[in-house]
């Protein structure tokens, strides 16, 4: 990890002397392990935005972190103890989450902390949780290619949004497929993973393209669409602009049955922000939608609205938020209190599975991420997804797949 | 490369051009009669944009039924903003930069505390949600529109800049405020009209792009930065300058962006405007005046 351990450099050139200051009680404590679980609870930090530009989604995602917290603490607990969250709002500010993450390790001696919506938030707070051997929970699905053993990731990585969708796309619609995204990390990785695929199924590429963040004027990326006539478009444009892409298609009179936009991030958020019309037709992968008829989900989405609202919608970041803090819970529980540590519970959570409300799920020992159980779902005009396929077995996360020389596993990155 | 192609590419970046004619007509006219740097002007677009969103949800109103109450609403909001802060830093236009970006933020922070954070949406009117056939060139009924609408709206701007009274108090006192005072021209009533003028013409940019864009309370600061661009690039006194300006702009983006991408064009649209003012600071279409 040389490139986390250089930005880990940069931020403790800043922060080392307040990290001195006030690591310096704990000294007292240092091999008594009690201080993880005393007086009959165990301390988590919940750290998701709920101000800033990303303030909305996070919100959500501390939501339901929350209910999760609250149902297991309503039934009895774990083993007992109580688990008591310490809420921050790192405001959508990736030196704020670094600053937040240090406290809640450091003064509120949290044994796990849940949190992060973006790729550049958790970068930022990697650093801290590695250094004092902590453990991060991330929900989110994200680009992969990273192999903490500080952090179980939740989401989904290329490999499992993309492995059954694309082929079973170049099967309906054909081979000629053109890639749109906005001009970051996340959609050149997912690209670069759907273009190996792509390649091994004897697809064409007919464009490959990046609009910068936020941009909202389509009109020629629609001329291009209907110039190049693909067969597909592999779209992993993020936030407003997905609306106005949308949006601007459908005006063009651009045609779903011949030339769909398929995503792995338009969710029922965004689908509500661009109406029915312009979203109905096209597909989206995720492990996770809303209408997923299952005994599991229904039990989520209920206690969810009626904890929250009865406006209030699930997502695919939301459910591995929910399901991840269940997954702490058999981890915790099978340690004995005196033994509690952030170590301890990674070692305990490996290969924990549990029944979360897009299925059954494992954590692979191995890349600390999660087997999940892609579905692709395709928009109806009433703004739902309708679920057209799920994939027939949990898929491995890869997080390495786009690159065959490198490896993750228990000990670390392996170069092959 | 086929004709049609061609045509298509025009017809987009005169599409563009007019979208960017909308956003950026109302500040010039704040812009180059009063000389008050408006840097609250992307949110009288935002509030557009949400005025259009509350109508079309708590009083079920269409986006054409709707416009008018949109300009309304926003104009008053502009006149008030004038008369109880702009008017105090006409003599100190340096400060009316921090105060408009002041009256930003918290009209961002005003509306996401009311109406929420998350996107909004607004209903394309159903007769122009589709797209329609010109010189063999499919394009979007409710692009069309904005193109017209957008014309038309310069056109009356122009009328009343150019063929009004008012226009003449106006044109009389960004001139020589003090000559034109002798003469019994009541600056403070014209300015604020002016002002209120203005942000309405803001307000109805916001609302005729929320079909086609996303509705979000930062949706602003992007069609600020267009708005100055084609405002100095046309030169600040001229009308005239400022819809060359916008077609020169528009076509540009159009035809870099079909022959390279987005990214790529946006930065050397920036990069041409950058030369451009170096070479002549006065923008392309600067009105003579005598000084």
């Amino acid at each position: 990890m040389k490139e986390g351990r250089r930005s880990f450099l940069k931020k403790t050139v800043v922060g080392t002397g307040v990290l001195a200051a006030s690591n310096f009680p704990y000294i007292w404590v240092k091999n008594s392990s009690l201080a993880y679980a005393a007086k009959g609870e165990v301390k988590v930090g919940v750290l998701f935005s709920l101000t800033g530009t990303t303030g909305i989604i996070e919100e959500s995602l501390n939501k339901a972190t929350i209910m999760a917290i609250e149902e297991i603490n309503d039934s009895g607990g774990i083993n007992g103890m109580k688990i008591t969250p310490v809420v921050e709002d790192p405001a959508s500010d990736p030196a704020t989450f670094a600053a937040k993450a240090r406290k809640l390790v450091l003064n509120d001696r949290c044994v796990s902390v849940f949190g992060s919506y973006t790729s550049a938030s958790r970068k930022a707070v990697l650093p801290v949780f590695e250094k004092r051997e902590n453990l991060y929970w991330y929900p989110t699905l994200y680009e992969g290619r990273e192999c903490s053993k500080n952090v179980i990731y939740t989401g989904a990585v290329p490999n499992q949004q993309q492995d059954e969708f694309v082929p079973w796309l170049v099967e309906k619609f054909g081979k000629r497929w053109y890639l749109i995204g906005s001009n970051y990390i996340y959609p050149k990785e997912e690209n670069n993973y759907c273009k190996k695929l792509l390649a091994d199924l004897g697809c064409e590429v007919v464009a490959e393209e990046y609009v910068p963040l936020g941009h909202s004027e389509f009109a020629s990326v629609v001329n291009k669409f209907r110039s190049e006539k693909p067969n597909v478009i592999f779209s992993t444009v993020v936030g407003d602009s997905v609306v106005a892409l949308h949006r601007q298609y459908r005006a063009a009179g651009l045609d779903p049955e011949t030339m769909p936009m398929a995503s792995l991030t338009t969710s029922e958020n965004e689908v509500a922000a661009m109406g029915g019309d312009a979203a109905a037709g096209h597909f989206t992968s995720a492990p996770y939608f809303q209408v997923w008829d299952s005994p599991e989900n229904q039990k989520f989405v209920e206690a969810y609205r009626k904890r929250w609202g009865e406006d209030k919608v699930t997502h695919f970041v939301s459910e591995p938020s929910y399901f991840q803090v269940y997954m702490f819970k058999q981890a915790v529980e099978k340690l004995d209190p005196s033994d509690i540590s952030p170590q301890t519970i990674r070692e305990a959570v490996k290969g924990v599975e549990l029944v979360a409300p897009q299925g059954l799920v494992r954590l692979d020992p191995a890349t600390l991420h999660t087997y999940l159980w892609p579905k692709i779902g395709v928009c109806k005009s009433d703004g739902q997804f309708e679920i057209l396929k799920q994939s027939s077995e949990w898929l491995a996360p890869v997080p390495y797949k786009a690159y065959p020389d490198q490896v993750c596993t228990e000990a670390g990155l392996k170069q092959v | 490369m086929d004709p049609i192609t061609i045509i298509s590419q025009l017809v987009t970046g005169l599409s563009i051009a007019s979208i960017l004619l909308l956003v950026a007509l109302g500040l010039a006219i704040i812009y180059g009669a009063t000389g008050v740097i408006n840097l609250a002007h992307g949110e009288f677009v935002m509030l557009g944009a949400y005025s259009a969103w509350a109508l079309q949800t708590f009083f079920n109103m269409s986006l054409f039924e709707s416009l008018i109450f949109i300009f309304i609403i926003v104009a008053l909001l502009g006149w008030a903003i004038e008369r109880t802060v702009i008017r105090h830093l006409y003599a100190r236009p340096l400060d009316t930069i921090l105060a408009t970006w002041g009256i930003g933020v918290i009209a961002q922070q005003a509306i996401r505390l009311t109406a929420g954070g998350e996107l909004r949406y607004v209903e394309m009117p159903k007769q122009l949600a589709d797209s329609v056939l010109i010189f063999g060139v499919e394009i979007s009924s409710f692009r069309i529109f904005v193109l017209i609408f957008a014309a038309t709206l310069f056109g009356l701007t122009w009328y009343l800049m150019y063929r009004t009274t008012f226009g003449i108090k106006l044109r009389a006192i960004t001139q020589n405020p003090e000559v034109a005072s002798s003469f019994g021209i009541n600056s403070n009533r014209v300015f604020g009209l002016t002002f209120a003028y203005g942000a309405g013409l803001a307000g109805l940019a916001g609302a005729l792009i929320s079909p086609l864009k996303s509705v979000s309370p930062e949706m602003g600061t992007t069609y600020v930065v267009d708005a100055f661009l084609i405002v100095v690039l046309g030169g600040v006194e001229s009308l005239m300058g400022t819809v060359l300006s916008a077609i020169i702009l528009g076509e540009l983006s159009s035809i870099l962006s079909f022959y390279s991408n987005d990214t790529i064009a946006k930065a050397l649209v920036l990069l041409a405007i950058v030369i451009l003012i170096r070479f002549r600071p006065q923008g392309l279409f600067s009105s003579k005046v005598r000084s």
